[in-house]
């Protein structure tokens, strides 16, 4: 079989659907705009809600998509649709002539400093969830020997605020990952948790969310933090509402660690339009069957993978990526 | 504190601010409370940096306080901000600057408004036509006085006869700045700095020699807070706000204050007295009290200006010690003389 298919993306959504269509045996181009395989999957630590390694897992995913030709530091310039052909253009000139599209680019990070009064990048003891798994990771002690630590749920999602109304599904229970993660690195810590509720959804987060209670004694208090400053000893001081008591609260802490949620891809703009899809409200792409066939486009040929059309968790991820790559399968056989 | 982290804050919220051409709409309780302050704006504006700033007797209250009192209706007060800018039209201006900073925000809530709904401004118009046969153009740029001098702050600092500095040790002075509520909390685009980190006031001490406190309750109120004052059962709630805005900044140990809102320097100064009276406890050193300032009364001090012509008599804190310290001199003779 030659039929060839270009993944933009190559995360964990691009990789897991090029290893499927190899298995397929499909020729597998992978553009990669960064300059490793892997997304924001090479940055984690461990991954909910067993904790379970992420570069283990990553690496999972790389042993069976070898075969796929990677261009890396390169990004799609071009599409042309001629004949059921798409005709790419990559920003190295290379040229491809595809049978099949499948868009995994994923999703950004949110950008924690846009919510100001959280003070990250201002204080310096006011980090992101990426930012701690990159402590876990480099067992950086400056970090996980912090006494008092508290986590901002929700940072970046929910939030009309900043214009990202959608909620970002994984942040709730890495938090609660992350909480009882610390825990176990600085048993005396004292950890608080502020959340507007607590979207406990998936097999065995709920079970995380009693043994973050019971186990380890970390508060969920249920309110915003509404500010962050220093104090002259360089200790942060939150300001929160306890909504449970009805109560405002201040907190001393060493360490805020802020729940940024997924946003959109800033190139899905640009991509939609060279593709011709649609991007909704929330910035994602629009599906074109969300219900039945959540994996499909408006565009024949082109296909959705992973967070590129919302958040998702990696599970989920990984079987929409098998599920895309079943559906350019279906597709290129008709 | 990660200072560059500020900085792009800081860039991200830049607005311009037009050189000259003015239309000046003074304060109705700065004029009571600091009737230097609005005087010494127009001499360095005019007199020192030679700039076109003009001003009317027939401008009248903007209804700020009313309407954040509750106590106005909404169509009231933007007919009384309309005959405001009727007035500015009048006179062939189109830059407007308010010395208040409720006013300011007032006008930024009420140009906001009608650019959402403008039936309403229609509306307005009307009104004013009928009741004054008077016709406005909106301001083309709308500037709070303390932007005006943020702007010429380098200018000021060039003729600047003391610096922010302590003349025996050599360092800048602590300054805590405080900003007005009405200033950049509700359009934070609005304001130099935006809302979170203002830098409005922190340009002009940046440039004048001092240097800023940054302390947990920078952002909160000052106390006034109109119906915490105004209503006379929740004055206690005025005075603990103050309280909390102290106690916070009291370990970082400041040598003065700088607002630019009408009520913030008022109460910061005193509220000091009653505390003092009520809980015997003072914020500056030896018994003394942290001095508070209106900008303009700090770009006066720089430039020279005699402490008692800027008015500092009136200020409940004394504010000589600062003096000393800067190496200001005066006349201990002259305070009240003037």
């Amino acid at each position: 079989m030659n039929k060839e298919v270009l993944i933009i993306g190559g995360g964990p959504a691009g990789l897991e659907c090029a290893s499927t269509l190899l298995m397929f045996g499909y020729k597998v181009f992978i553009v990669e705009k960064g300059s490793e395989l892997g997304g924001h999957l090479r940055k984690w630590d461990r991954l909910f809600p067993e904790s379970i390694s992420a570069s283990e897992t990553l690496e999972r995913l790389l042993i069976p998509s070898k075969k796929a030709i990677v261009f890396d530091e390169t990004e799609v310039s071009s599409v042309k649709l001629k004949d059921g052909f798409f005709d790419i253009i990559l920003s190295d000139n290379t040229e491809l002539h595809v049978h099949s599209v499948v868009v995994a680019t994923g999703f950004k990070l949110f950008p924690a400093e846009k919510k100001e009064e959280y003070g990250y990048g201002v204080y310096n003891r006011v980090i992101t969830n990426a930012d701690l798994e990159a402590s876990f990771k480099n067992n950086s002690r400056d970090i996980l020997q912090s006494k008092r630590v508290g986590f901002v749920h929700c940072v970046g999602s929910r939030d009309e605020k900043i214009s990202n109304r959608h909620c970002s599904k994984v942040c709730c229970v890495t938090a609660v990952k992350q909480a009882c993660e610390f825990k176990e690195a600085n048993p005396d810590a004292e950890i608080y948790c502020f959340y507007m509720d607590l979207r406990m959804f998936g097999r065995g987060y709920e079970d995380l969310y009693l043994k973050a209670q019971n186990k380890y004694g970390i508060r969920f208090i249920r309110g915003r933090v509404s500010e962050v400053a220093e104090n002259v000893d360089g200790e942060l001081v939150i300001k929160a509402e306890d909504t449970l008591i009805s109560r405002p609260l201040k907190v001393t802490l060493d360490l805020l660690v802020l729940m940024s949620g997924m946003s959109k891809n800033p190139d899905n703009d640009q991509l939609a339009d060279m593709l011709g899809l649609d991007i909704a409200e929330d910035g994602f792409f629009v599906q074109h069957d969300p219900t039945i066939n959540s994996i499909k486009s408006k565009i024949k040929g082109i296909f959705f993978a992973g967070t590129v059309t919302g958040p998702k968790t990696i599970p989920e991820t990984l079987n929409e990526a098998r599920s895309a790559a079943l559906a350019v399968h279906k597709y290129l056989s008709e | 504190m990660i200072i560059n982290g500020k900085k792009k804050i800081w860039s991200d919220y830049q607005k311009e601010i037009p050189d000259d051409h003015y239309f000046y709409v003074r304060s109705c309780i700065r004029q009571n409370f600091f009737p230097a302050s609005e005087k010494l704006f127009l001499e360095i504006v005019r007199d020192r940096l030679n700039l076109d700033f003009y001003e009317t007797e027939h401008h009248t209250t903007c209804g700020g306080i009313a309407y954040h009192s509750d106590t106005i209706p909404q169509e009231t007060v933007m007919t009384i901000v309309a005959r405001q800018f009727a007035l500015m039209s009048e006179a062939g201006y189109k830059n407007y600057v308010a010395s208040c900073i409720t006013s300011f925000g007032l006008y930024t809530e009420i140009l906001d408004t009608w650019y959402h709904y403008p039936e309403l401004e229609a509306k307005i118009k009307e009104n004013l036509w009928k009741t004054t046969r008077r016709e406005f153009n909106k301001p083309e740029y709308l500037a709070h006085a303390s932007d005006v001098v943020y702007k010429l702050r380098d200018k000021i600092a060039s003729q600047a006869k003391y610096k922010l500095v302590n003349k025996d040790t050599g360092k800048p002075l602590k300054v805590v700045e405080h900003i007005g509520c009405h200033y950049s909390k509700m359009f934070p685009s609005k304001g130099v700095g935006g809302a979170e980190y203002p830098y409005v006031l922190t340009g002009m001490i940046e440039s004048w020699g001092g240097e800023i406190v940054d302390y947990p309750e920078r952002r909160h109120c000052c106390g006034f807070g109109f119906r915490q004052y105004m209503i006379r059962a929740n004055r206690g709630y005025s005075l603990s706000n103050t309280y909390k805005k102290f106690e916070s900044m009291e370990p970082f140990h400041p040598d003065m204050i700088i607002t630019n809102c009408p009520g913030c320097p008022y109460f910061l100064d005193r509220w000091q007295y009653v505390i003092k009276e009520m809980e015997g406890k003072t914020y500056g050193k030896e018994g003394q009290g942290i001095p508070v300032f209106t900008y303009e009364e700090v770009a006066g001090l720089v430039l020279g200006y005699d402490p008692w012509y800027l008015g500092l008599q009136m200020h409940q804190i004394d504010v000589e010690p600062l003096l000393d310290k800067i190496g200001i001199k005066y006349s201990k003779t002259d305070k009240y003389l003037l």
